[in-house]
């Protein structure tokens, strides 16, 4: 019993972290019908900015301040290269082909994994542990950290805002209709690539806050660590149905949860075949996804 | 005033405007025809700035456009009503209202001409919560005008409001646009109905393969004989 608490504890957690991540992906596709492939290497890259950043503020300011500054500025700096990234591999080629975008984003995510590799010299680093969520607590007697209670409960309040940013806000109405019709948001005003912009900036905000989460739990960072997570909440998107955040999140959780229980099992060695295995299930059953809309291409 | 001089735009290794240059004066409605593919739609694309012109002069009140971004043509007062209506299905009517006045910001104002889109379009308002996407073909066209004038624009340019919709809609459309310009809004209409068109038009234009062929008042070019023959059938 204990056990599966503990198992279902950490799935619930992992699933925020990719929930976070998801996000970012289905946003990005919401609006420029684009797999950015390089969102994990983003999410990566704002754990590796901790890291640095931490070591760079101990040695200025006092202990205390050290990490609320290293995560206020790791979650700017994520923040503006998820802009700039935007504005220097994505803008150039809005009139191009989709798919010469889809290769500049490969392109990126490389560029982001050779730095790290090039900066790091291979080496895992450390994440820092943040006090509050590192901490061990005990629910139903199963030890667990703290930020496995935080992460759900931190995925439900950015939702939520992000819900209501995009029902109820002006930004948020015209991100809703470049998503269905580029051309006439135009006609309406609406300065396309202020839209974008603002996508990647909350996209990447929340990939920097879901590294905080995420890395606290597995604290050792590679230049590989944004890959895989990355795929998988890719997978998460299309499970859920690309372009929808309710859709994003479900999945998220669907194949966080499935990943802890496979990987509690004796089974735990397919638990990435396992969460592949279901995006090809999904594409072959229900393109969409969960709650996918029609494809319809934009003219 | 709206003027454009010598207007070449080519796309795609295609010329679709071959240095056309036309007039739309204050307070007037003026009517572009010609057949499909002759440049109507590029030549209203281009004053709005969606399709990027090569070279000439687009002059709006003395100001030119050519060059400038969507958004300043649109708050310099010009807006569009597209071909095929593009209302924004998934949102309610309201909202597809809401949309058309993006770019202001005076409140009060907006409210208003909310209230005055639905005294002129009184079927909207009885559907202001209803997602545009259930709208009949007409309701959406009212729409998408009324969408257009929620920017408060002083010239209202509409593409093809009558395509796809049956005579007795397109007659109330056609009325409405006549309102709209009784009202101090400067029509510039394309359509492919040039009867219609040319029956309410102070000042038409002939489009053929990128290039003006004839202008006149509304009046003259349905009196035209080559008028008549080539876009009003013979008992037009």
């Amino acid at each position: 019993m204990q056990y599966a608490i503990s198992i279902l504890l950490s799935g619930i957690s992992l699933g925020g972290q990719y929930a976070l991540i998801a996000i970012g992906y289905t946003l990005v596709y919401g609006i420029l019908r684009l797999i950015n492939f390089a969102h994990g290497d983003v999410f990566m890259v704002a754990g590796l900015l901790m890291v640095y950043l931490t070591s760079f503020l101990g040695g200025i300011l006092p202990p205390a301040a050290v990490i609320p500054a290293g995560l206020l500025l790791a979650v700017v700096l994520t923040v503006v290269l998820g802009f700039v990234i935007e504005r220097a591999a994505y803008k150039p080629l809005r009139e191009a082909p989709r798919m010469s975008v889809m290769i500049s984003a490969i392109g990126v995510s490389y560029l982001l994994q050779n730095l790290a590799t090039y900066i790091t010299g291979g080496l895992p680093q450390m994440y820092p542990e943040i006090p509050g969520i590192s901490k061990t607590i005990t629910i139903a007697g199963v030890p667990t950290k703290v930020v496995t209670v935080v992460t759900p409960v931190l995925v439900l309040v950015l939702v939520v805002a992000l819900t209501q940013l995009i029902n109820h806000t002006k930004i948020g109405m015209a991100m809703r209709a470049a998503a269905k019709d580029f051309e006439t948001a135009q006609l309406m005003g609406i300065r396309i690539n202020a839209v974008i912009s603002v996508t990647f900036v909350i996209g990447s905000f929340l990939a920097a806050v879901g590294s905080v989460l995420y890395f606290t739990n597995y604290p050792s960072i590679v230049p590989l660590s944004g890959a895989l997570p990355g795929l998988r909440a890719f997978v998460a998107a299309v499970f859920g149905g690309i372009g929808s955040i309710p859709g994003a999140v479900v999945g998220a959780f669907i194949i966080g949860i499935s990943e802890s229980v496979i990987k509690g099992s004796s089974w735990s060695i397919f638990s990435d075949a396992f969460t592949f295995a279901l995006l090809i299930v999904i594409l072959v059953a229900k393109p969409t996804g969960l709650f996918g809309e029609k494809v319809t291409d934009k003219v | 005033m709206l003027k454009i001089e010598n207007l070449h735009v080519s796309y795609g290794g295609i010329q679709a405007l071959r240095g056309i240059s036309l007039e739309v004066p204050d307070g007037k409605i003026v009517t572009l025809i010609g057949a499909n593919g002759a440049g109507k739609s590029t030549t209203l694309r281009t004053i709005t700035g969606l399709v990027k012109a090569g070279s000439g002069s687009i002059q709006w009140n003395g100001e030119e456009l050519l060059g400038k971004p969507i958004d300043k043509i649109i708050s310099a007062g010009i807006a569009m009503s597209p071909e095929g209506r593009r209302v924004f299905a998934d949102m309610p009517v309201l909202e597809n209202l809401r949309i058309g006045a993006y770019l202001r910001k005076d409140k009060a104002g907006i409210e208003e001409d909310i209230k005055w889109v639905y005294s002129l379009f009184p079927r909207l308002e009885e559907r202001s919560w209803q997602l545009a996407g259930t709208l009949s073909g007409g309701e959406q066209q009212m729409l998408a005008v009324g969408r257009a004038l929620m920017s408060r624009p002083r010239l209202m340019m509409l593409d093809e409001p009558s395509l796809g919709l049956a005579p007795l809609v397109v007659q109330d459309i056609f009325s409405i646009i006549r309102e709209i310009n009784r009202q101090g809004v400067t029509v510039l209409l394309i359509e492919q109905n040039a009867n219609m068109a040319l029956k309410i038009a102070d000042l038409a234009y002939v489009l053929e393969t990128g290039n003006i062929t004839m202008s006149g008042t509304g009046a003259e070019l349905l009196a035209n004989e080559k008028v008549r023959e080539a876009y009003l059938g013979k008992n037009g």
